[in-house]
């Protein structure tokens, strides 16, 4: 969050990112908007065509530039406007977050939902949740801390050559 | 460096009520490449949409962003105004500060917080926007509907009647389909085959549609407006040119088969048409009955055959067709019954399907339109129909209701008591479904006017007694149990798709349900057009269907075909997959993740011609930029023109702390 909002209100708030297809849950929050439903501000959303084009890089670097949870949502199963790209998502999720984990991230940072246009109140819940469990778990600063042993190690590596 | 000009809209107060607009503008003059920024009541409006061109021209800005509503509200509007005042379309992103903020964040401070964010965010994504010109394709002015029932030629006839060529490639040896067999159609009893042999013959006779029968489309390339179709014709062992459809081979040939279109109970030769008002009228050879195919001996036909169009030797014919776009009216198939054995179909022989007693009940059918029982002939006096066997049903069959049945299961009771005056008819039935132009009035009708019998409840079991079938069943109304003794008894069907429709799906490469019917794009507002451009579907391919739907939605498909096919060129946009041919390393995960097929591999040559290196290759036409490619290339080659990597990296890094 911005400085600003700091003081104001002197309390810290989450910063979560989602990552969202265009034709389903960008549909369904943009609904929630249409409808009127108040949610969390906590989460900024960056509109993908398709959560099959998510890289799990964009994960991590969301969590290098400060973010304190992840939300991917895309298409139902069955539902995705590329036919089968949200399996593809799903599997990439499956087959990393084993990865994920062993590398030390902390698995309760990132959600995967799968949010249809029509569902403005799953979206609602949804970053609610999410941004409910973050407060619970206070900033991401342990991957800051993973951020710094990297760059200690790369320093080793380089002295190594 | 960028010029970027930031326009924050207040629509009217809808944004400006919960953030502070003026304030989002001022910031933005802060961040790097913003060189004009400005808030203004209504961006969307004409003056609004001057001020834009007038801004862009005069403070020559090369890219804009746009803090408003949702891009899919009004992208475009800005995207063709910026083009106007000669900025490339693409140069052009919006911030969806309304749905995502100020609808949604009655918070003033952080709705502003948060349009802060958002509008940053664009703001990097577009500096590195690149300039794209939108694809231009040609169009092939001709169509393929496959699948000539009800659905496909009704289509088929208005392509037609537009003036654009149409090829109807059937699997059955005549168009028709199932209506053809069908005797007489609800609401209105008018028979069948008086309204559908017209359409089959009009069809027939219209120098615009080519029709290809017994034929089956065995692989498509291409993509919109540029399909290639491989059609088989199977061999007729008729020179279908020469056949002057006299009938005198089906007369005498002494080989008798089991009529199909009777559903199992008339008779036929090996050498046929199913019914005499076939389209076209000319038999085929069933190689697999026939004696000569099975001995080397008879030749009858050849030797009666006036013309001479007997051709032993006849073989398939493989014939390639271009085409810009496609209707798919492949239509339906009833679910077999071997999985029902309580209602004792197969075993006994007066339990016949809907389909067999239309056929019965048509004047042109096996009994001639005399109510006779397959048993022994005899007129049945009371006539069990049971709905529902197998639709709605999760355990034994599909849980979706097939739709027709209640209304035809209405009118097969008056159709039977039109002919037995003094016969009964039971229905039994879970719930009356007669949604309907006249739906509701024509149930009443058989229950009012024609004493059918409607009994709310499930049969659990048919057995014979005698001559008699006894049926088990409730009677949920009043919660007693029911015996019928039954002369014959009358199975509604589950409609299912058509056997090999999930195979016919992936030659076309659209997308089908758990049940194989085909899927829509949009259940409401794109009902008739797939996920791929330019494929339409028509009739009960999609799901089930009565007459009356599936000839609008085939109308419904024909115009959405005449709509592509009347443009020059198709253009469509720029967002698709580039490869950067010096990086690529071949491993092609792309051409296997694509779900287009868009993706192929190129051979990079010397100057000598030689091969030196492969590469993956996209064909813009057929990229319809999901950008799975992109998330699965592993060096980093191939990307998503619009969503590179650069780009998502420079929104990420805008939301830093």
């Amino acid at each position: 969050m911005s400085e600003e909002k700091v003081e104001n209100k002197e309390v810290w708030t989450p910063r979560i990112i989602a990552y969202v297809c265009n034709w389903c849950t960008y549909g369904g929050a943009d609904l929630a908007g249409t409808s009127r439903k108040t949610y969390d501000a906590s989460v900024r959303v960056i509109k993908l065509p398709c959560t099959g084009r998510i890289d799990p890089l964009f994960l991590l670097k969301a969590f290098e530039r400060g973010a304190d949870s992840i939300l991917v949502s895309g298409c139902h199963p069955g539902d995705c406007h590329y036919n089968t790209g949200n399996y593809h998502s799903r599997r990439r999720w499956t087959a990393f977050r084993d990865l994920l984990e062993f590398s030390g991230i902390d698995m309760r940072r990132i959600h995967f939902s799968w949010i249809s246009a029509a569902e403005a109140v799953k979206w609602v819940d949804v970053v609610n949740d999410v941004s409910e469990k973050t407060k619970e778990l206070g900033p991401y600063t342990e991957f800051q801390r993973i951020n710094e042993k990297i760059k200690e190690y790369d320093g080793i590596f380089a002295e190594q050559g | 460096m960028s010029r970027v000009g930031v326009f924050v809209c207040h629509c009217g107060t809808n944004i400006s009520a919960t953030v502070d607009v003026a304030k989002v503008a001022e910031e933005m003059k802060n961040q790097p490449g913003v060189v004009y920024t400005e808030d203004y009541k209504f961006m969307c409006s004409s003056p609004g949409q001057g001020k834009l061109k007038e801004i862009i021209d005069e403070h020559k800005l090369d890219s804009v962003v746009i803090a408003a509503c949702s891009p899919h509200m009004h992208e475009k509007t800005f995207r063709n105004a910026a083009e106007a005042a000669g900025l490339n379309s693409f140069k052009v992103e919006m911030a969806n500060i309304r749905e995502q903020c100020s609808w949604v964040h009655p918070d003033k401070a952080e709705g502003t917080v948060k349009s802060l964010d958002l509008t940053k965010k664009m703001i990097e994504k577009v500096r590195l926007n690149e300039e794209l010109d939108k694809i231009v394709m040609p169009v092939t002015k001709k169509a393929l509907v496959i699948g000539g029932g009800i659905a496909g030629i009704q289509a088929a006839l208005d392509i037609a009647a537009a003036g654009t060529e149409v090829i109807i490639v059937e699997k059955d040896v005549t168009l028709g389909g199932h209506m053809i067999q069908l005797s007489e159609t609800f609401p209105t009893l008018d028979c069948s085959q008086c309204i559908m042999t017209p359409k089959m013959v009009e069809a027939s006779l219209n120098p615009n549609i080519t029709i290809y029968t017994y034929a089956e489309v065995e692989a498509l390339d291409g993509y919109v407006g540029n399909f290639r179709a491989r059609i088989r014709r199977k061999a007729k062992s008729v020179v279908e040119e020469d056949c002057t459809g006299c009938g005198i081979c089906q007369e005498k040939c002494p080989k008798k088969v089991d009529n199909p279109f009777e559903m199992g109970h008339g008779k036929s030769k090996a050498i046929a048409v199913p019914f005499p008002q076939a389209v076209p009228n000319v038999p085929v050879i069933d190689r697999d009955s026939c004696i000569y195919y099975k001995t080397g001996k008879c030749r009858i036909c050849e030797k009666v055959c006036g013309p001479k169009c007997i051709d032993f030797d006849q073989q398939d014919e493989i014939v390639n067709v271009d085409i810009g776009a496609i209707v798919v009216a492949t239509g339906y198939d009833t679910m077999p019954l071997d999985r029902f054995g309580e209602y004792g179909y197969g075993k006994y022989k007066d339990v016949i399907d809907g389909l067999t007693f239309e056929r019965m009940a048509s004047a042109a059918g096996f009994t001639e339109g005399e109510m006779k029982r397959p048993s022994d002939g005899k007129t049945p006096e009371t006539v069990v129909f049971i709905q529902c066997v197998g639709s709605r049903d999760e355990s034994k069959g599909v849980s979706y209701c097939s739709k027709i049945c209640c209304m035809y299961s209405a009118k097969q009771t008056m159709l039977y008591k039109h002919k037995v005056h003094h016969g009964k008819a039971h229905v039994f039935y879970m719930d009356i479904r007669a949604g309907g132009k006249n739906y509701e009035e024509f149930v009443r009708r058989a229950i009012e006017e024609d004493d059918a019998n409607y009994i709310r409840g499930r049969v659990s079991r048919v057995y014979e007694k005698g001559d008699k079938l006894i049926v088990k069943g409730a009677d949920t109304l009043s919660g007693r149990p029911v015996t019928i003794e039954a002369d014959m008894v009358v199975l509604a069907t589950a409609m299912t798709a058509r056997k090999g429709a999930d195979k016919l799906a992936q030659t076309l490469g659209i997308s089908y349900d758990r049940y194989n019917f085909f899927s829509e794009s949009h259940p409401k507002l794109r009902p008739v057009e797939t996920n791929t451009a330019g494929i339409f579907l028509a009739g009960a391919c999609q799901a089930p269907k009565d007459v009356p739907e599936t000839v609008a939605q085939a109308s419904a498909a024909a115009s959405k075909v005449l709509g592509l096919l009347s443009q020059e060129t198709l253009k469509r946009e720029p967002i698709t997959a580039e490869v950067n041919e010096a990086n690529c390393i071949a491993c092609f995960d792309c051409l296997n993740i694509c779900p287009y097929g868009a993706i192929t591999s190129k051979g990079i040559t010397d100057r000598d011609g030689n091969i030196i290196k492969e590469v993956a290759e996209v064909n813009p036409g057929v990229c319809q930029g999901c950008g799975l490619c992109n998330a699965a290339c592993r060096s980093k080659t191939i990307e998503l023109r619009g969503f590179k990597d650069n780009q998502i990296y420079a929104e990420i890094n805008s939301l830093a702390v």
